[in-house]
């Protein structure tokens, strides 16, 4: 088992960070998530932790024990790779094998991990027959098998389900969840699909633009981001923010609504006496349609997700926005059982505990002062 | 930038890729720079190697004749024009009584003098501008030919279910692979019997066949490389297919047919076999030409240079031109596999 | 007026059967979708109807005239590719005047240029036009494409997988701009997806394909609440429907390998007309932990999605997933009651996987 920690890890490429200066502590049995869009520096960041990629500074310590310059091999982790990387001219059983018997393991013990890990993983039907003739979710399941056969300190995944059709990943994701759940090893898991993050990982580093944006719980990083790239990344969708002025207790919102404050947002609010300009964030569900909704828009499109339905609202008042104006369209989670037609007005509230507010220049949420 | 070509990287790695322990390419070492400085030096010295034979070619064009047969050879000389002198013109040895008497004249102009010099007299043009120019005529037909009917068929080939494709394709492809002078004899006789021995169009012909299986793999290589998706909305969008053709397919594999240009113009314009057997007049060309300048006592190595330097410089300036585009269809097999 | 009908519409690829007995409809302004597993069929279909591959049997009729013998170009369809549908050598404006630069149209330059630039207001791509199409990022590709559909006001829409090659962010983006789009033009649009969620968003009706037949053909609610088979069932909705083996004796149902046996009144269907052994479909948010609820399980996994948690419950030897709205502080291993909506749960026969009628 293992605690792997990043100290001041940053990796550049040329003139161009890749990864940022970061600090991370994984503990030993937590599920880390690093979350982000393509490009953002998290697959730099795990193959750094991996040795597969040279730090350029900083140090990777783990179990306390200083790697940074150590090999992948001498790092006692397992990788699995998006691409499962089955060799195809060996049985399953055979790529499970393998890594053991690379290391001069006794035949007996090979079969009793082996028998292990495919007991854990349903997958004895299999053994006998060759990756290419198996679907997505069983040669990730194998590929599983052979990094977990090793009992390796920690597990490093990227994206293992990014190549898995839409039906297995939802299984899948259950099922590494269950898998780590059972083993309770280390794991840093890259992806650039916010739900897999939300629902595997204890912790979520979510990742932009070469820099870590936030480190937080699922919670966390979807009820309090700590700033606009979070608070839009996180949800589908994500959520809405809307700009306005804050003028004695209300904010007039960009499209004409008034919008009061929750009052145990006024005191933080009002302090911020040089600026007035806020941009207001809610998620779709904090909406509540109601005739007597203080902000008021227009249904732009609506659309049945199955069990609700989303509402899609132009706070303009007009069915075309404005150029820059996409930001005025704001989504609402309704029941699935009123029909909106598009154009017809639309009125609703906002749960005042799930209101959050940024400042449009920072790009950083307001931290709610609180009042002893 | 940097992190899509990191993620790339990484999806290499697995079975058939070996993990290669990471170079820090922002730290290169003072040991590595050497090994870099020491393999450019290198290359300059095979280059300059490959590049001899050329240099003493273009060397050679630029001696008078003693110089040119020098041994040993002379890298320091003066240089003439007595080369291309002879190349462009006729000439007859004088005897000294009439050499005496042309001395006298005024009216000489400048290569006149230059010939006197060595006691000749210019007496017309020779065949080798007529040559150049068949030479050239011959090549760009075939070429324009070749690549025009390459494309159409390369074009049907990628595009429609043809039965038995693949063995046409292969058939095509099969014409490569004899030997051309196996075939030489045989159409020799034929020329004769239909009467395009020595002639333009028979040349033509020949040389549009030769590069025509050529230019349909090379050309159906680029088309198919082309998504089909691309044809298929103009062809919703209110275009016929050779519209759709010709407004979608033509712009996007340019490069596609500048490559195979430049290979079917070096094939045709260099072509040697073919030429010497079935040309003698007419429509020679000139690499059967050149080096038939035998002159007056032994082979005038100097014109023969100074020809082949000529002949040469097109070939130079096409290939420099489009260097891009030939460097593109020599690797394209090699990516597409 | 346009609508589009499908008659017996077969297709074979060699041995390969792609499209088998396909009959269908997409009325006039209707969005038409059609939801299928990769490799159902549903582009080969698009494609016999914009012309570009011919079918083997039955016909195709534009407001019921034949167009089976037409071509491509006279058949006055906009088809919206998956990719690679923008000329990469032409500009945006040039991209889009393309299709009203046809010969057959023979439109005037000023017309042309008030077309376009129409368009490109409507989708927000005005200060584009003067670039090249391979400049620009993904989702402004999409929207030039949609531009070029558009541009010419076709007869109808033909969408294949337009959005599947974006990002999560602006595929959902896109689709309310598509969705607004289709219904304030009002154009007959028939567009193909694998994505459900797609699907049940954007259509008046989808017709659900599977192996090259129309499984089912519904509002999204028809589909979504009365899914045809087990199939259609599993295909929409997320997460997933819990499909259980379920036996019955009348009075009771009893879910296979779990202690969970529902008392048949309040049924929505009538006991007496099941078999003893049926497949039981219950959808996730059916599932509602409740302190007064008839069933006890424990918690297997959770996964937090934010916006709701998905509750694995243990029951039994069976698992069942269950949706509660928000973060829930529930955690793995501990005992919860839930209940069951009996009003919605969902049958359907174990050999066949087709649903019972009520």
């Amino acid at each position: 088992m293992a605690e792997i920690e990043l100290r001041q890890v940053a990796k550049k490429f040329g003139d161009l960070w890749a990864v940022k200066p970061m600090d991370l502590t994984i503990y030993d049995g937590e599920f880390v998530a690093l979350l982000g869009p393509s490009g953002c520096g998290k697959t730099t960041t795990l193959r750094m932790i991996s040795g597969l990629e040279a730090v350029t500074e900083g140090r990777i310590f783990i179990n306390g024990k200083d790697v940074t310059w150590l090999s992948a091999s001498q790092r006692d982790i397992a990788f699995v790779f998006q691409f499962f990387a089955l060799y195809p001219q060996m049985t399953v059983r055979q790529n499970i094998a393998f890594p053991l018997e690379s290391q001069g393991m006794k035949r007996a013990e090979i079969n009793q991990r082996v028998a292990e890990v495919v007991k854990l993983l349903e997958i004895g039907h299999l053994l006998q027959r060759k990756p290419p003739a198996l679907s997505g979710g069983d040669k990730q399941r194998v590929a599983l098998a052979r990094s977990l056969v090793r009992k390796p300190a920690c597990f490093l995944m990227d994206e293992p389900l990014g190549a898995l059709d839409a039906e297995f990943r939802e299984v899948m994701r259950a099922e590494i969840k269950r898998l780590h759940l059972a083993q309770h090893a280390t794991t840093v898991y890259v992806t650039h699909d916010q739900v897999e993050a939300m629902a595997m990982g204890d912790r979520i580093v979510v990742m932009s633009a070469a820099e870590v944006q936030q480190i937080g719980t699922p919670a966390q990083v979807y009820h309090d981001p700590a700033n606009l790239f979070v608070a839009n990344f996180i949800g589908s969708p994500g959520m809405n923010l809307v700009p306005g002025k804050y003028v004695g207790d209300e904010v007039h919102l960009r499209g004409g609504s008034v919008y009061p404050t929750p009052p145990a947002w006024r005191p933080t609010l009002a302090a911020r006496w040089q600026r007035d300009d806020v941009i207001v964030g809610f998620r779709p569900e904090a909406a509540q349609v109601s005739e007597t909704g203080a902000i008021r828009g227009m249904v732009y499109a609506s659309d049945l997700h199955g069990s609700y339905t989303m509402l899609h609202v132009s706070l303009n008042g007009e069915l075309r926005p404005n150029g820059n104006g996409e930001d005025t369209i704001v989504h609402i989670r309704a029941r699935r059982d009123v029909h909106y037609v598009i154009g017809s007005l639309v009125r609703f509230d906002l749960n005042p505990e799930m209101v959050r507010f940024f400042d449009p220049e920072s790009e950083k949420a307001i931290a709610k002062e609180v009042r002893g | 930038m940097a992190s899509t070509r990191v993620e790339h990287a990484f999806s290499r790695v697995g079975p058939g890729f070996a993990v290669v322990e990471s170079v820090r390419v922002d730290q290169i070492t003072p040991r590595a720079r050497l090994g870099i400085t020491a393999r450019l030096i290198l290359s300059i010295i095979i280059a300059f190697v490959m590049l001899i034979p050329v240099l003493w070619m273009a060397m050679t064009a630029f001696k008078a004749r003693p110089d040119a047969t020098a041994s040993p050879p002379k890298v320091i000389f003066v240089p003439s024009l007595d080369g291309f002198i002879g190349l462009f013109t006729n000439r007859t040895q004088l005897s000294a009584a009439a050499l005496a008497e042309q001395q006298q004249r005024t009216d000489l102009n400048f290569w006149e003098r230059q010939t006197l010099a060595r006691g000749m007299r210019i007496l017309g043009p020779s065949k080798f501008v007529s040559q150049l120019s068949n030479s050239l005529i011959i090549a760009i037909s075939s070429t324009i030919l070749a690549v025009t009917l390459g494309l159409l068929s390369a074009y049907a080939f990628s595009r429609y279910d043809i039965p038995g494709k693949r063995d046409w394709l292969f058939f095509i492809l099969s014409t490569r692979m004899l030997p051309a002078v196996v075939v030489t004899i045989p159409i020799f006789l034929m020329y004769r019997a239909v009467g395009l021995y020595d002639t333009h169009v028979g040349m033509i012909l020949l040389y549009t066949v030769f590069n025509l299986s050529f230019s349909v793999w090379l050309l159906k290589g680029f088309i198919d490389e082309i998504p089909i998706e691309y044809e298929e909305a103009a062809l919703v969008d209110g275009y016929s297919r050779l519209q759709a053709f010709r407004k979608i397919v033509l712009p996007q594999c340019v490069t596609g047919i500048a490559a195979t240009a430049v290979f079917c113009l070096i094939f045709a314009w260099n072509e040697y076999a073919f030429a010497l057997m079935l040309t003698s007049e007419k429509a020679r060309t000139a690499p059967p030409a050149i080096p038939a300048n035998l002159g007056i006592g032994g082979i005038e190595w100097h014109v023969i240079a100074a020809g082949s330097m000529l002949f040469l410089i097109p070939v130079v300036i096409v290939t420099f031109a489009l260097r891009q585009y030939l460097l593109r269809g020599v690797t394209f097999g090699a990516i597409r596999q | 007026m346009s609508q589009i009908t499908l008659q017996n519409i077969t297709k074979r690829f060699g041995t390969v059967t792609a499209l088998n007995n396909v009959s269908f409809e997409v009325k006039h302004a209707e969005f038409f979708v059609l939801l299928g597993p990769t490799g159902a069929g549903k582009t080969t279909t698009l494609r016999i109807i914009a012309g570009l591959t011919k079918q083997d049997a039955g016909s195709v009729a534009f407001d019921g005239q034949p167009v089976d013998t037409l071509p491509p170009a006279d058949r006055d369809v906009a088809f919206v590719f998956q990719q690679y549908s923008l000329y990469p050598t032409m500009t945006v404006y040039e991209n889009l005047a393309f299709p009203l630069r046809a010969p057959l149209r023979r439109m005037k330059e000023e017309e042309i240029r008030k077309r376009v630039t129409e368009t490109a207001e409507v989708l927000r791509i005005s200060h584009l036009l003067q670039r090249k199409t391979a400049r620009l990022s993904g989702g402004e590709m999409q929207r030039v494409s949609i531009g070029r559909a558009i541009v010419r006001n076709p007869r109808v829409y033909l969408m294949d997988e337009p959005l599947s090659n974006l990002d999560a962010k602006l595929r959902e983006a896109l689709r309310v701009e598509l969705s607004h789009l289709q219904r304030t033009q009002g154009s007959t649009t028939l567009f193909v997806t694998h994505d459900q969620i797609e699907a049940l968003t954007m259509a008046d009706r989808i017709g659900v394909l599977n192996h090259g037949c129309i499984v089912q053909v519904g509002t999204p609610e028809d589909i979504y609440d009365r899914p045809a088979t087990t199939f259609v069932a599993q295909l929409v909705g997320s997460p997933k429907i819990n499909l259980l083996n379920a036996a019955t004796d009348g009075g009771v149902i009893t879910i296979m390998d779990s202690d969970v046996h529902l008392p048949a009144c309040e049924l929505c269907t009538d006991p007496a007309n099941l078999p003893c052994e049926f497949i039981l479909g219950i959808r996730p948010e059916d599932v509602r932990p409740d302190p007064a609820g008839l069933f006890a399980g424990e918690i297997a996994l959770t996964e937090p999605l934010g916006v709701e948690t998905l509750l694995h419950i243990r029951i039994g030897r069976q698992t069942l997933v269950s949706t509660v709205p928000g973060i829930s502080p529930l955690s793995r291993g501990e005992s919860v009651r839930f209940g069951i909506v009996r009003e919605r749960l969902h049958f359907f026969d174990r050999t066949t996987g087709v649903r019972f009628s009520e």
